[in-house]
Formats: C-alpha cells, structure tokens, sequence
C-alpha cells in the first residue's frame, strides 16, 4: 500500500505518478483538500461537476479520510511477514490447489495453479489456452470484408472494440477516410458496448462475493443495451457491423427514442447498484486493499485500462491516441489511487457514467451525411444502384466474391476497450487476406498480473480480484 | 395412463411418466461456459428470460449435483479432456446440450486449435443452432431436451 500515489496529476501528455514522498511535500491547503476530497480523481479537470454533485451517496466521500486511518490489517489481506520464496526448504509445506478450468469463478476457462501456505497464497500460476481457437490463424484464411466476423468473436463482451480495432488498422493500410456520420456510429456504438461490458463486470464482481442478485440487476440493464443493439445490427452479439470503410447500415428509424430510453434506464440501474455497494460493510471489507498492484507494476506488466487507472496511472487511448474523433466529445477519465479491487470499481462506476455522457452528446451531435465510405472498391454499392449501373454490379460482385486488395504494409492500430489497450497489428503482402493478423489483448496481460496482485494475500481474495481483473478468456486465448 | 389395459403395461407406464415428469421438472445444469455462448446461457438465465420458468434456474458449479450439461461455446482441444471428465463425474441419468455453432459443428473455426463438434467428445442429445444462439432459442432447445426425455425418446 505504500508504494501507491497519493496524488495523481491530469497530464495526459506525461502519464506518470508522482511519488508519495512528493505529494506528501506538497503541503499547501488545496492540496489537503484535494486528498481529503478526491480519492479518486478525474483527470484534465479541477473539480468536476459530477464530483459536487455527489453529496450523500458518492464515491469521494465513501473513500475519505475514514479509509485512510483504517488500519490495513483490518482489511483483512495484508500479511505481516514479506515472504520469501526461497525460505521454504521443503516445497511439501506447501499446499498446492487446483482451481478450474471448469470453475465457475474463474470467468470462463481460466486455470489457476495456487501454491498455498495455511491460508495464505504464496505463489500463483495462472495456466492459459483453454480456449484457445487459432482465431489469428484463421484470420489469414479470411478477406478483410470477412476480417471483423472472425475478430468480433474474440472478447465477446466488447465486439464492437474488436471490430473497430481491426477496422482501423486495416483503413491505415487502404489510406481510405471515414465520413462523419460513420465515426459518430462507432462512437456511439463502442461507448455503449462499454457500458454493456462494465454491466457484465458489475454482475460477476457482484456474484463472486456471494450478492447473487448483482447477477440479475447487471444483465437486465445490459439487456437494454442488447436489445438496441439487435435492432441495430441484427445480433444480440458479435455484431461484425463495424467494418473496413464504415460500418454496416445506418442506424435504424427511431434509434433516438431508444437511446434516450437507455440513457433514462441504465443511470436508475447504476445508482441503484451505488447504493447497494457503497455502504456495503461486506463488500467494503471484500474489496478494499484487495488485490493491489502499484503503477510501476502495472507499467512492468503491461497492465491498462481500469486496473492500470484504479492504481492511479492516468491513461486512456481515448485521450492519448483519439481515434474515430472521439476527441470531439467532452468527456473525463476517472482515476484511483490505490490499485484495488475498491478503487477498479469506483473507476468503472465511473466510466459506466462518462461514456453514457458521451452516447448522449452523439444522440445531440451525430450528424448527417454517408455512414461508410463511397470508395466503391472498398464498401459495396447501395442495393439500388446495383439496378442501375453495371460498374455497380461488377463492383458488387468482386467485393463479395474475392473481396478487395490492401496495399503491403504493416499497421497497428489500437482502442481502449472496456478491458484496456486492446491493438490489432495487420500485415498485408497487397492480397485480399491479411498475410498475418496479431491481436494485442488487454486480458492477456491482466491475467499475467494475477500473480502480482494475489501474492501473499488470502485464499478468500482470489475470486475478488479475479473478477476485479475482468478477464475474458476468449481475449487471453484467442 | 388410465386406459392402458394390462395390469403390467399400466405399472410401467405410469412409473416411466412419474420419472419422467420429474425428472424435466428439476434439470439442474452444470455451468460449462466457455466463451461467448455462455455469455448467452447467462442471460438466459437471467432476468428477462427467467429460466426458473421452467424449474432449472438453478445451475450448480459441481457437475454431480447437476443433471444437464449445457456446452455453451468453443471446446479447443486442451479443453476437450477436461470436458470428458466434467461429464463423466456427473451421475446418471444426465443430459447433453450443444450450445452454439461452435460446439455443435466447430462452427466458423475450421482449424487446428477446435474440437469440431462436442459430440466427438461426449453424446449430444439436443443441438441448438446459432451464434451465439439467443436466450429464445435456447429456451427452445431446452423445451425439446423436456419433450423428448418426457415422451421417452431419450431413456437412460
Ligand atoms: S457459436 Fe458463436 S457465439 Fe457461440 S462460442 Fe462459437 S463463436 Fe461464440
């Protein structure tokens, strides 16, 4: 715990901490009050609106001072003696526990290999590739018009960060742009994935320490946002709707009514869940000074997204590296400071809210005009023009039978899923199919911090912070 | 059962549909969740599909308390082992449902790294198609696996 900032400063452009010795030195009244205020701290900005507002239920004020003076030993995780491994001379001291691939806390088909010291985990072995699907591989047998059916079906929670991913490294390559409308879909659409995919989050987090009803609350309101998107994509999941050169279709008639119903919906649900966590002395104690990673770690392991902003480093591609001109909307990231399962819930509560923000400044904003791309040898022509024109209908046919070429090259091109940096490297040798497709996925790297996080804590933190780590197997394996 | 004329035949029968009947009422399945089918099969499970319609809302981690295996996603091939063990430690009578095209045929992976198709591991008794398959048709898979046990179709 001590290695954790106090402090966490909102320059994007230097995504560092600063040390607590430093913040500490900084004794000036509003630095003070900073502390005191803003435990968790949402960066680029003084003092955000949504921060004031929140007087009786919000999370500065649940993690204030009171926190701080707890002793850690309460928490219930830290260990007195810093193990050394080596200090075991015999290994049969050590009990060794299996836990999964069929488990149902694991998240799917993770298998944890755990070396236990009474009740207390000395080493952990996370033991991948149980789902693994060759989808790299099979990516080289597929045309980039096929490219995102095969991608989308990667992390199954956020389908829509994939194909974007893959969407925009292979637009690199084709040099090709985006009309407006077309990135404001996918704005709209990976934001609310977003939000779908921290419901997920919330349900499982919910029901790995023992509130099984969380399990119910995060898929009904997911639901709503499924539903949307069926209407819009014609799949509940694994929509391939964001495509090379666009997207699919345009959005359907009435979308605006919908989504202002899920703007109405999805912020009862949120509170609603607010208020069954925040004060909740179970899930407090389940949580806080559980599972900590400091940032220097997180840097080390590659660890992004939520878990690398719970320990307070302030990074988020959407503000580093905006793609699709999500720069155009208005929008804070939240940060923490502790690194803990407390804190990665507190940041994804809070994104949960940032990225509605950002639905409903597109519902105000989307404007008119081509949702794809009138390069012909990329998008096929619209289903009228197929009628009239034989260009159209040559066009029409050779993207559908053989697909389009992509120039050689390499690109990588990357998003911030609901998980973390999630990259998509594509190399082209100039044919119709990615000569190699690499996917750098967030999980993968969160279940190598596993490890980090679990040392020396208790048997009973290991689902916390699994579920805080938010893995989806699918995005480990491939 | 009551017309049924010999006094053997009308034992039989009426124990056979008693079981039976008890037997789809309480299908406990085991969660084998894989990858995005099982994403599904939660959903289904949950609020707006409400499987406790139909008296298996309950779905047990441990395979011998459970009567049903739902293999909802992608079996890889490091994975098919241990599927074969899950289901051979559940007890009799037990039920397989392949969820999804990628249990049922290997579905758009045709590679290395997939079992193509579960039945090559375990017996299957109901496919259902889709990909992922909604909680609607999953519903309906599961109301066929009930028709069938029920009309004595599958005997175990
Ligand atoms: S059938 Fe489709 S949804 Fe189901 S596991 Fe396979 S790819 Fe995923």
């Amino acid at each position: 715990m001590s290695d954790t900032p106090n402090v966490v400063t909102g320059d994007l452009e230097a995504p560092t901490t600063e040390a607590p010795a430093e913040a500490e030195s900084t004794s000036s009244e509003t630095a003070d009050r900073k502390r005191e205020v803003h435990d968790m701290w949402v960066a680029g900005t003084e003092e955000p609106a949504w921060m004031r507002s929140y007087t009786d239920e919000g999370a500065q004020e649940i993690l204030a001072a009171e926190d701080e003076s707890a002793p850690e030993l309460t928490r219930g995780t830290v260990v007195e003696d810093d193990f050394i491994f080596d200090d075991v001379a015999d290994d049969d001291e050590l009990q060794i526990l299996n836990m999964g691939p069929q488990h149902p806390s694991t998240h799917g088909v993770l298998r944890l290999h755990l070396e236990l010291d009474g009740e207390t985990i000395r080493r952990v072995k996370p033991i991948i590739g149980y789902l693994h699907t060759g989808m790299e591989k099979t990516a080289e047998t597929l045309t980039y018009m096929q490219g995102s059916t095969n991608v989308t079906r990667m992390d199954y929670l956020s389908p829509m960060h994939m194909e974007l991913a893959f969407s925009l490294a292979v637009e690199s390559l084709l040099g090709v742009e985006i009309p407006e409308r077309g990135q404001a879909i996918r704005v709209l659409l990976t934001e609310l994935n977003r939000v779908s995919s921290h419901l997920v989050w919330c349900a499982t987090q919910g029901t790995d320490l023992g509130a099984v009803s969380m399990l119910i609350f995060g898929l009904r309101d997911r639901e709503y946002i499924l539903q949307f998107f069926e209407k819009v994509t014609g799949l509940r999941m694994n929509h391939n709707f964001i495509r090379p050169g666009g997207v699919a279709a345009d959005l359907p008639d009435g979308w605006e009514e919908d989504i202002e119903a899920i703007l109405q919906k999805v912020p009862q649900g949120v509170s609603e869940y607010e208020e069954l966590f925040n004060g909740n002395p179970i899930f407090r104690d389940r949580t806080m000074g559980v599972g900590v990673i400091t940032p220097e770690e997180c840097k080390a392991l590659g660890v992004s997204g939520p878990i690398a902003r719970a320990s307070g480093i302030n990074w988020d591609l959407r503000k580093a590296f905006p793609y699709s001109g999500i720069d155009k909307y208005d929008f804070d990231v939240p940060v923490g400071k502790h690194g803990d399962v407390w804190d990665r819930y507190l940041v994804r509560m809070e994104e949960i809210k940032q990225s509605l923000g950002i639905v409903k400044q597109v519902l105000e904003t989307i404007p008119g005009g081509d949702y794809r791309t009138t390069d012909r040898k990329v998008t096929p022509p619209p289903r009228k023009r197929i009628d009239e024109s034989m260009e159209a209908l040559i066009h029409h046919f050779k993207l559908f039978t053989s697909g389009f070429k992509v120039p050689a090259g390499e690109s990588y091109a990357a998003v911030e899923s609901p998980r973390g940096e999630l990259g998509m490297y594509v190399v082209s040798d100039g044919r119709e199919k990615p000569w190699r497709l690499h996917a750098r996925t967030p999980s993968f790297n969160h279940v190598q911090a596993l490890p980090t996080m679990m040392t020396d804590s208790l048997v009973a933190d290991i689902v916390a912070t699994i579920a805080s780590a938010d893995p989806v197997l699918g995005d480990v394996d491939r | 059962m009551a017309h049924r004329s010999g006094p053997s035949g009308f034992l039989l029968t009426t124990y056979d549909a008693a079981i039976n009947w008890t037997r789809t009422r309480s299908m406990w399945a085991a969660t084998f969740g894989l990858a995005c089918c099982a994403i599904e099969m939660m959903a289904t499970g949950a609020a707006h599909n409400d499987l406790a319609r139909f008296g298996m809302e309950v779905f047990r981690a441990s395979p011998r308390q459970a009567d049903l295996m739902i293999v909802a996603g992608r079996v890889s091939q490091k994975m098919a082992p241990v599927l074969r063990q899950v289901y051979d430690q559940m007890s009799e009578p037990k039920w397989v449902i392949s969820m999804g095209a990628c249990a049922s045929t290997g579905g758009m992976f045709n590679n290395y790294a997939l079992v193509q198709g579960v039945d090559e591991v375990v017996p299957v008794d109901v496919y259902v198609p889709g990909c992922p398959p909604g909680p609607q048709s999953l519903i309906h898979g599961i109301l066929t696996l009930q028709d069938k046990v029920m009309s004595g179709e599958i005997v175990r």
